[in-house]
């Protein structure tokens, strides 16, 4: 582990992408010199706004790696906030609103895998009746006045909190985002340099070269698509239990298919979406900070669409070039091998 | 035979899904009998109610053909909602902007400004799609967001009715309305021939088959000589401009005005419409009445047995489960009764 | 000897198709047993019932005595069972070291130890004396070293039992001869081996035992000593084999495809086409014989337009094809049999009437104006259907309802029944059963004499041999030599297809 991270670091000391790193921090330096209090605020919200995007791309990027298309992850995030607050609003009790939001996520996931690698139906249709499902359900069953008892507490992680700037940025924060971001560079190791990682991706890329290594495909597939259900879950419990405290009728507001689009940019890497994710929440930071203080006047319905157009304009400049894997989007059916 | 193949898997969805709609009615201490009873005769037997239904039937119609176009051309356009916004919103600008025309060109003209908005936010997913590679349901999805909230802003802005509280342009003239025959909104035979037209381009026409064959088999397409990516793009127009149209009806014949309240959902009631008809524009039809009827009566279920109407959503949700997943055809034994197949890679063309 | 491999009364069927019908065979410990047999014969579902990759209808699978359950690929394998499939079950965009240990994976804790699998592979590749790169990319490697990275993984872990299927169909007779070399040596040391092949020669050479299938069953055991290749032959088609088919001479005139200077780069933008020139004239077949990856399919796809030539030029029928679309090349009088019928050749869920007007689809009598014509369009199916002997129950069949030999005769119907001055065939009878490939042939022949002027690209030289009345091999992007059929020679061709200078 300590040699694999060890190279890591080394690795990016090297690559010539680092001048970005040092452009970035030279930029946060100096806003931070202009105005501390508004840099730190923007900093904040990026990951704030930017994070639940991230875990929601990590749904995509365990789906696809094994070759899954996963465009429920919106059905998923709605289903799981849906669940994590009335079963956290009914009990009183945040935990088990936790892990309601987590069991109906990896529910949304095991449907999606029924779906997909079972019943090898077209997976953009299947990930579209997870979408719509998770609206009927949701819509119907909610009812108005719950309220939470509380939301998560931010923990103070002492010693890192009282760092200037990356204290109140990072080590303030809510248990699962501190659970979320550690998710992500395990996740980053574990598809790089495991024997599941190795495996998935050999699945997404070419499935009967794993079968014929006598790898289990189908249970590959089922593990991976139910624990990025599971997982958009606890993003959805995220969203509800520790960021928002509250929950409507379509309250995912099309973070899913966002986070599809982040996965794209940060081309199928864990680390690359969780970037491309912050850009994101940083473009929206920046937006709403720049209104708050003045500076700018946009219109509100402009600022909402803001992480839409991004979206698109993302894809255009970066779709096509990468290269996602090979096998997602069909389904393994081994007689035809 | 072939016909009881096509409608068997549709019905059974239809079946299952107002049983499970019953039961958990009953779950819910409420009487589902009752309920059923109200909607369908609200629904389909009351002149009121008849009128209702197919007000609400037309635009349904209108964006389950322009789902239909773009299944038939290998594309999933879940972007109809935002087409027909766009389209609805243009259409109530022409309709109380341009002033002195007889009704006779007013009329035609605010449809066509319609159809062009629509085509217009089709075209930008189709050319990324073509050109750019970037898969359309991500495209369509974000349009829509981004169109409602445009239209959000201009009938809050630049378009509102003086003097209103609420986000809304002012009233279409009276040059620029749709009325209705016998009861039945006109709007209404528009979407019927708008089907026909449809299944006939696709039954008859080169343009039809270039679509399928794109929709087909891109590659044998290219190598026939069929223009993939213009008529991919071309396929992403249509669909836009029939949704925009679809929006131009409903604020001409229903609404009167644009309200950005309205339309919701329309688009995507329009996807599992045109996945229940099999991508058949003729079967959408049917589909579209009985989603109307659905909708239309749905809130009255309130009054007569206490069922909230959002019971509509996950019904309509259970159909398209079980029209589009393999489990009847595989109870059923049936052969050949191939579900839809959109699934392209998100970087491909 | 204890035998490794009993394999009892296995059936296994597609739909309406036997592949294998009530098969029994066994293998020892050190012999090699070729499976022979046509295309379509059963081989490789045999073989992939055995290393669990099918599940078998019927029957039973012993290693070392053992049953094995069905569709237990993982079992098979840890019993010590190796294959080297036919299409390579590699991942390209990963390396030899990654594909090598996939399933396998050395471990350094929880993460794979990339160091020790390298050792390993680098171990192995001495071993038997397989040269690779552990780091290379798949994708990046020619497809003989594909193979070798292919066999180093079926030979990862301790095998006792290998597999081959079709191991030499990408290989040069060179290439061909060191793997026989490898194989013998593998034999020696105790390893069971089956050899699937439907070249004779390779049974002749290297085969202990030779159990030979058609349609499914076996029909003969036997042993090259006790055989000829002559026998071997008649057991495998089931009559007495004409490798001759009849045709008249040929009759050649003006030249109606040039190819000048032509160079061309494949998927990863190397040159695979390194300069070819070359002529068919009308009347006549030009065969081009290779092994296959030595830019066969760049040169004809470069013809076609379906890729980008990056330098020389093509005429048909004297007149430039610059830029063309393969629409437009087809509209110039090329027709084309493309290698890949289900990616360009058909729309299989379209019926086999709009199969055969695919490209012509919005021309007369086929559509008039804006209009599809469909009493045109069923008049050209019935008719083409009957001339061209499609089995099918009605033109409104849907093509993926076809077999594949029926499914290749409408695409030959429908480039055959138009206007043409060249036909490009590309691989036109493989995937075929028997039967349509002889009526194929005599389609090719027929074309010829009718004044068109034919290019063949056959990975099979029997094929080349007896169609052609010219024959040009390409090895390494270049047409090495061209010679007439009269001097045609399997040993000289097969010289010149490895590249050396004959
Ligand atoms: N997955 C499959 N589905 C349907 N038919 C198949 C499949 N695999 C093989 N077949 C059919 O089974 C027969 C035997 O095929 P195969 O074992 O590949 O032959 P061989 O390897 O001897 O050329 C052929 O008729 C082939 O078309
Ligand atoms: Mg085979």
């Amino acid at each position: 582990m300590v040699g694999v991270v060890t190279k890591m670091t080394k690795s990016v000391m090297r690559s010539k992408k680092t001048i970005y790193l040092y452009l970035v921090i030279l930029a946060i330096a100096i806003a931070y010199t202009i105005n501390s209090v508004s840099t730190v605020a923007v900093a904040a919200s990026s990951i704030t706004f930017g994070l639940p995007l991230a875990m929601a791309a990590m749904v995509g990027i365990m789906c696809e790696r094994t070759g899954v298309v996963n465009i429920g992850i919106e059905g998923t995030l709605l289903t799981s906030s849906f669940f994590g607050f009335f079963v956290a609003a009914l009990s009183q009790n945040l935990i088990w609103g936790l892990i309601a939001a987590i069991a109906s996520g990896a529910a949304t996931g095991l449907l999606l895998a029924l779906l997909t690698v079972s019943w090898k139906m077209d997976q953009i249709i299947a990930g579209t009746i997870v979408n719509i499902l998770a609206t009927g359900l949701t819509s119907f069953f909610y009812k108005q006045g719950y309220s939470l008892p509380a939301i998560f507490p931010r923990w103070s992680i002492p010693g890192l909190a009282e760092i200037p700037f990356l204290g109140r940025v990072l080590f303030q924060s809510g248990p699962i985002t501190y659970f979320g971001l550690i998710f992500i560079l395990v996740l980053y190791f574990a598809i790089y340099h495991t024997p599941w990682g190795l495996r998935t991706r050999a699945i997404g890329e070419h499935p009967s070269s794993a079968d014929t290594s006598g790898i289990s495909v189908l249970r590959i597939k089922y593990t991976n698509v139910v624990i990025a259900g599971a997982f958009g879950g606890l993003t959805g419990a995220y969203l509800t239990l520790e960021l928002v405290g509250s929950f409507d009728r379509g309250f995912s507001a099309g973070k899913g298919f966002t986070a599809l689009a982040i996965m794209i940019f940060g081309r199928w890497n864990p680390i690359g979406a969780l970037l491309a994710a912050v850009f994101f929440g940083f473009a929206q930071a920046l937006a709403n900070q720049l209104m708050i203080d003045g500076l700018v006047n946009i219109p509100g319905p402009f600022i909402n669409m803001l992480p839409y157009v991004l979206t698109i304009v993302v894809l255009a400049f970066s779709a096509g070039k990468v290269r996602g894997p090979a096998a997602a989007g069909q389904p393994y059916e081994r007689e035809k091998a | 035979m072939r016909f009881i193949r096509a409608w068997i898997t549709p019905l059974i969805a239809l079946f299952i899904a107002f049983a499970i709609g019953a039961i958990l009615m009953i779950t819910q201490g409420s009487d589902p009998v009752k309920a059923y009873q109200s909607l369908f005769t609200t629904a389909f037997s009351t002149q009121e109610g008849l009128a209702k239904t197919f007000g609400k039937a037309t635009p349904l119609a209108i964006s389950g053909l322009a789902v239909v176009i773009g299944l038939r051309a290998g594309l999933f356009n879940i972007g109809a909602q935002g087409q027909l916004i766009s389209g609805a919103l243009a259409a109530a600008w022409a309709g109380y902007a341009i002033t002195g025309l007889p009704m006779i060109a007013h009329v035609p003209l605010c449809l066509l400004i319609g159809g062009f908005f629509g085509s217009i936010v089709g075209y930008i997913a189709g050319a990324l799609k073509a050109y750019r590679g970037i898969h359309e349901v991500i495209t369509t999805i974000m349009l829509n967001s981004i169109v409602l909230q445009l239209a959000e802003y201009l009938s809050n802005g630049p378009l509102k009715e003086e003097g209103s509280i609420i986000a809304r342009t002012p009233e279409v003239l009276d040059t620029a309305k749709i009325g209705s025959v016998a009861g039945l909104p006109i709007g209404f035979f528009l979407s019927g021939l708008l089907a026909l037209g449809v299944w006939w381009i696709f039954k008859k026409t080169t343009t039809g088959f270039r679509f399928e064959t794109v929709g087909k088999n891109k590659n044998a397409a290219w190598y026939a000589g069929i223009a993939v990516k213009r008529n991919t793009v071309f396929a992403m127009v249509a669909c836009g401009a029939l949704a925009g149209f679809g929006g131009a009806v409903e604020t001409l014949g229903v609404v009167g005005k644009f309200e950005p309240a309205f339309n919701q959902g329309l688009g995507f009631d329009g996807i599992t419409i045109a996945l229940l008809a099999r991508a058949n524009p003729l079967a959408v039809i049917p589909g579209a009445i009985l989603f109307g009827g659905m909708r239309g009566a749905g809130p009255t279920m309130q009054f007569s047995a206490g069922v909230s109407p959002e019971i509509i959503d996950l019904i309509l949700a259970i159909v398209l489960f079980f029209v589009t997943a393999p489990i009847i055809s595989r109870i059923l034994k049936l052969k050949n009764d191939t579900t839809t197949q959109v699934t392209s890679g998100w970087g491909s063309n | 000897m204890a035998t490794l491999l009993q394999v009892k009364n296995l059936t296994k069927s597609f739909g309406s198709v036997i592949a294998n019908n009530n098969i029994s065979f066994e293998v020892n410990a050190g012999e090699i047993v070729a499976l022979l047999g046509e295309n379509g014969a059963g081989k490789s579902t045999l073989v992939k019932s055995v290393f669990g990759l099918l599940r078998p209808d019927q029957g039973e699978i012993y290693i070392d005595g053992k049953q094995m359950a069905p569709g237990d690929t993982a079992a098979v394998i840890a019993s010590g069972v190796g294959m080297v499939h036919q299409h390579f079950q590699l991942v390209p965009v990963m390396s030899v070291t990654e594909n090598i240990i996939l399933g396998d994976e050395p471990k350094d804790g929880i993460f794979i130890s990339i160091k020790k699998a390298e050792k390993k592979v680098r171990a192995l590749s001495e071993k038997f004396g397989l040269a690779v790169d552990p780091t290379a990319n798949i994708e990046d490697l020619p497809v003989g070293m594909q193979q070798r990275v292919e066999i180093l993984k079926a030979l990862s872990k301790d095998v006792r039992l290998l597999i081959f299927d079709e191991p030499t169909a990408v290989l040069t007779p060179q290439e061909t001869d060191e793997l026989i070399l490898v194989i013998k040596n593998l034999a020696q040391l105790g390893v069971g081996v089956i050899v699937i092949t439907h070249k004779l020669r390779e049974v002749m050479a290297l085969a202990d035992r030779v159990v030979v299938l058609r349609d499914g069953k076996v029909v003969g055991t036997t042993t090259p000593k006790q055989s000829d290749e002559a026998g071997l032959a008649q057991m495998m088609v089931g009559r007495n084999v004409v490798l001759e088919v009849s045709k008249g001479a040929a009759n050649p005139g003006q030249p109606v495809l040039s190819v000048k200077g032509l160079e061309v780069f494949d998927d990863r933008k190397l040159l695979a086409v390194k300069g070819v020139d070359l002529q068919v004239r009308s009347g006549e077949i030009l065969g081009i014989a290779g092994v296959e990856g030595n830019g066969q399919r760049e040169l004809v796809e470069a013809i076609c337009g379906m890729r980008v030539r990056a330098k020389g030029e093509v005429l048909v029928g004297g007149m430039g094809t610059k830029d063309m679309h393969p629409h437009a090349v087809h509209e110039a009088g090329l027709s084309h049999i493309p290698e890949d019928r289900e990616k360009h050749g058909l729309v299989s869920s379209y019926s086999i009437a709009d199969n055969l007007i695919l490209n012509r689809f919005d021309q007369q009598p086929f559509a008039r104006g804006w209009f599809r014509n469909m009493s045109a369009i069923k008049k050209n199916a019935d008719l083409l259907v009957k001339k061209f002997d499609i089995r099918t129950t009605s033109p409104a069949a849907l093509a993926s309802a076809l077999s594949g030999g029926n499914k290749q005769k409408v695409v030959i119907a429908r480039e055959l029944s138009q206007d043409l001055q060249v036909l490009v065939a590309a691989q036109p009878t493989r995937g075929v059963d028997v039967g349509s490939i002889e009526f194929i042939h005599k389609q090719l022949i027929a074309a010829r004499d009718g004044g068109a002027g034919v290019l063949l690209v056959s990975a099979e030289l029997d094929e080349i041999i007896s169609l052609s009345d010219r024959i040009a091999v390409m090895s390494g992007g270049i047409i090495v030599a061209t010679i007439d059929n009269k001097n045609a020679d399997r040993d000289y061709l097969g010289r010149l297809m490895a590249g050396l200078s004959a």
